[in-house]
C-alpha cells in the first residue's frame, strides 16, 4: 500500500496486532513452554508415593520411541492411525462440501429450500462429539438397528461386531467425522464463494463460459485462499482428533489400538494428570478422575455405553 | 443466457437439479436422523435405553424433563447461563480481535509484518492441548480457578480464526475503500470499525457461530478450571450425570439434558445464519 501525503500508517499495523500477540504470549506461549519444560521431568504418582519431580533429560522421549515387547513403536503406530483417519475423514468431506457450496451459490441451479438445507447440514455440529458417538454406538452395536437390518436381510447369520474390526471401526469414525464437519466446511466455502464479486460470474456468463469453465476459471482460483484454509483446518482437526475414537471404542482404541490417535497417547495423559495432582495436593483424587475422564470430552461414557447397548 | 437457452441446456439443467436435490435430501436425512434419535432417546426411560434402540417415542419425556430439572447435583438454568456467558463473550472477542489482527496484517506495511504473519501460521498447527497442561498448572498456581475470564480471554488470540479473516479480506477487501475513508479524514481505528467490519459480515457471522458452538460444547478446560457447582457449564454437568453412581444413573436424564443443551446453540445458529445470507447482498463491493 502506498503512503499517502507522506503519512506513515505503519504504527497502526503494530497497534492492531498487539492484542493478539500479548494474549498469545500469556495464554498460549508461556503455557506451551511450561509443558515442554515439564516433559523433561519425572513427575507422577505410584500408588500413594509421589515420584519426582526429578529432571530426567530426554528419558520421556526415549520411552516414547522405544519399541514395546512386540517390537512396535506406539507413537509411530498412533501417528499412522491419525493419518489414516484424517485422510478418510477430510478428503471426502472437503470434496462434498465444495460441491454443496457450489450448488448453493449457483444462480443457475436456483435451489429451492436452500435455507432449510443449509441449516440442516450444519446441525450435527451442534451436537457434542461425545453425544454423537453415543448415538453411533447405539446404532451399530450388536443389538442395534443396523445389525438387525443386516440379519433380517439375511446378509449375515450372526451380528457383525462393528467395533472389533479395524476396517469397520475406522469407517465408522471417518463417517462420524464427515457427518459432523461437512456442514461446517460447506458454510466456510460458501462464505468464500459469496465473497467473490458477482460481476465476475456475470461477465463470464456473457463471454459464453459454461458452468464447468466458470468453476475452474473463476470460482476455484478466487476461492483458493479459503480452500487452503479448509484443507489446513481439516488437517489440524484430524491431528487433534480425540473424543470420537475415544467414546466409540470404549477408551481402548480397539481393535488392537488401531484407532488410537496421537491425542490419546497415554504417556502424555499420565504425565499431565500426575503433574496436576502434584500441584493440587488438596484435591488430587477429583482432579485425577476428571483428567482421566477428560482429554477432550468425557470418555467415561464408554462403559455406560457398552452397558446400554449390550 | 436469456436468449441462448435451448432445449438441450434445459434438459441438462433439469437433470442437474434432480441430482442436486437427491444428494441434498439424502444428506439432510442423515443429519436430521441424529436429532431424531436424540429426541426419541429423551422420551425413553433408563431401563428402555439400556435395552437398545427404539424408532418411536416412548412417553417418558416429561418424566425425564422433571428428573433432569430437579436433579440435586446439577442446576440446569445456572449451567446454561454460565455456558451462554462464556460462549457469547468468547465468540465476540474471538471474531473481533481476529478481524482486527487480520486487518493489521492485511492493510499495513510494517517491518515485522511478514515475520508476524509467518509466526501466526506456524503456531496455528500447534494443538491447544500442548498449552493446556501448562495453562492449567499456571491457573492453579495463581488461583485462577472458578473464574470465567481465564476461559474467555485466550479467545483473543485465535490463529485459525485470524487466518480465515485474513483469507477472506484478501478476496473481498479492496484497499481503495480504506484509502477513500482516509481522504475523508476518518482515523484508522474508526475506519476499521465502521467501514471494514461491516464488509466482513458474512465471515464474522460464520466465525461467531463456529466459536460459539465450540465454546458451548467445550468440556476439557472448563472441567479442569471450574470446580464449584455455581460455575459449572453444561458439558461438565452432562458428564456428571453420565458418571453418576448406579443408584442415580439415568440415561433418560442424560439424553434430555443433551437435548436441552442443543436448543440455545440452535437459536444462535439460526439467528446468525440469517446474517450470513444478508451479508451477501450488503457486503458486495465492486472491485
Amino acid at each position: 500500500m502506498k503512503k499517502h501525503k507522506g503519512i506513515s500508517y505503519a504504527k497502526w499495523g503494530y497497534i492492531f496486532v498487539l492484542p493478539f500477540f500479548v494474549t498469545y504470549l500469556i495464554f498460549s506461549f508461556v503455557p506451551q513452554v511450561l509443558t515442554i519444560y515439564n516433559s523433561f521431568f519425572d513427575n507422577y504418582r505410584q500408588g500413594l508415593t509421589q515420584i519426582g519431580p526429578t529432571f530426567v533429560g530426554v528419558k520421556n522421549y526415549v520411552t516414547l520411541f522405544t519399541p514395546d515387547k512386540t517390537g512396535t513403536i506406539d507413537i509411530l503406530k498412533y501417528a499412522g492411525n491419525t493419518l489414516i483417519l484424517w485422510i478418510g475423514g477430510a478428503i471426502p468431506q472437503i470434496l462434498i462440501a465444495l460441491l454443496l457450496a457450489i450448488f448453493f451459490t449457483s444462480y443457475r441451479l436456483k435451489i429451492k429450500g436452500q435455507q432449510f438445507f443449509k441449516t440442516v447440514i450444519y446441525m450435527p455440529n451442534l451436537i457434542m462429539a461425545s453425544a454423537f458417538s453415543m448415538l453411533f454406538f447405539t446404532l451399530f452395536s450388536n443389538v442395534g438397528p443396523v445389525n438387525q437390518l443386516i440379519q433380517a436381510a439375511g446378509l449375515s447369520e450372526v451380528p457383525i461386531d462393528f467395533f472389533a474390526k479395524k476396517v469397520t471401526v475406522r469407517t465408522l469414525i471417518c463417517s462420524m467425522n464427515f457427518l459432523m464437519w461437512f456442514g461446517n466446511t460447506t458454510i466456510l466455502l460458501m462464505a468464500g464463494i459469496m465473497g467473490i464479486d458477482q460481476d465476475l460470474f456475470e461477465a463470464a456468463e456473457i463471454d459464453g463460459a459454461n458452468s464447468v469453465q466458470v468453476l475452474f476459471r473463476v470460482t476455484l482460483p478466487l476461492l483458493m485462499p479459503i480452500l487452503v484454509y479448509t484443507v489446513i483446518t481439516a488437517m489440524i482437526g484430524g491431528l487433534q482428533m480425540f473424543d470420537v475414537p475415544q467414546v466409540l471404542t470404549n477408551r481402548a482404541g480397539n481393535p488392537n489400538r488401531t484407532s488410537m490417535t496421537l491425542q490419546e497417547l497415554r504417556h502424555v495423559r499420565r504425565h499431565l494428570g500426575d503433574h496436576l495432582c502434584h500441584h493440587r495436593s488438596s484435591e488430587p483424587g477429583r482432579l485425577q478422575q476428571s483428567l482421566q475422564a477428560v482429554q477432550g470430552s468425557a470418555p467415561e461414557a464408554g462403559p455406560d455405553l457398552r452397558e446400554a447397548a449390550a | 443466457m436469456k436468449n441462448k437457452e435451448n432445449t438441450k441446456g434445459r434438459i441438462q439443467l433439469m437433470v442437474a437439479r434432480i441430482l442436486v436435490y437427491a444428494v441434498l435430501i439424502v444428506l439432510s436425512i442423515l443429519c436430521l436422523f441424529s436429532f431424531y434419535m436424540l429426541i426419541i432417546n429423551a422420551t425413553r426411560s433408563n431401563a428402555q435405553l439400556q435395552g437398545g434402540f427404539a424408532a418411536l417415542p416412548q412417553g417418558h419425556f416429561l418424566e425425564n424433563l422433571r428428573n433432569a430439572w430437579t436433579d440435586a447435583s446439577i442446576n440446569i438454568p445456572r449451567g446454561m447461563l454460565n455456558s451462554f456467558f462464556i460462549a457469547a463473550t468468547t465468540a465476540i472477542l474471538t471474531t473481533y480481535f481476529s478481524a482486527l489482527t487480520a486487518y493489521g496484517i492485511h492493510a499495513y506495511r510494517f517491518k515485522l509484518r511478514k515475520a508476524l504473519f509467518t509466526f501466526i501460521l506456524a503456531v496455528m498447527v500447534i494443538p491447544p492441548q500442548v498449552s493446556a497442561a501448562g495453562y492449567v498448572q499456571l491457573c492453579y498456581k495463581f488461583g485462577l480457578t472458578n473464574k470465567f475470564w481465564p476461559l474467555i480471554l485466550p479467545g483473543i488470540a485465535a490463529p485459525v480464526v485470524f487466518f480465515y479473516m485474513k483469507q477472506y479480506m484478501e478476496s473481498v477487501l479492496p484497499m481503495e475503500i480504506v484509502e477513500a475513508a482516509r481522504v475523508d479524514g476518518s482515523n484508522e481505528f474508526r475506519t476499521f470499525n465502521t467501514i471494514v467490519l461491516p464488509m466482513l459480515k458474512p465471515a464474522i457471522a460464520v466465525q461467531m457461530i463456529f466459536s460459539f458452538v465450540s465454546s458451548w460444547n467445550n468440556y476439557f478446560l472448563p472441567s479442569l478450571l471450574l470446580t464449584k457447582a455455581e460455575y459449572k457449564t453444561v458439558p461438565i454437568m452432562i458428564a456428571q450425570l453420565r458418571s453418576a453412581d448406579y443408584s442415580k444413573f439415568d440415561m433418560g436424564k442424560v439424553y434430555m439434558f443433551i437435548l436441552l443443551a442443543i436448543l440455545p446453540v440452535l437459536v444462535v445458529y439460526i439467528i446468525l445464519s440469517k446474517s450470513i445470507i444478508k451479508g451477501v447482498t450488503a457486503g458486495s463491493v465492486k472491485g
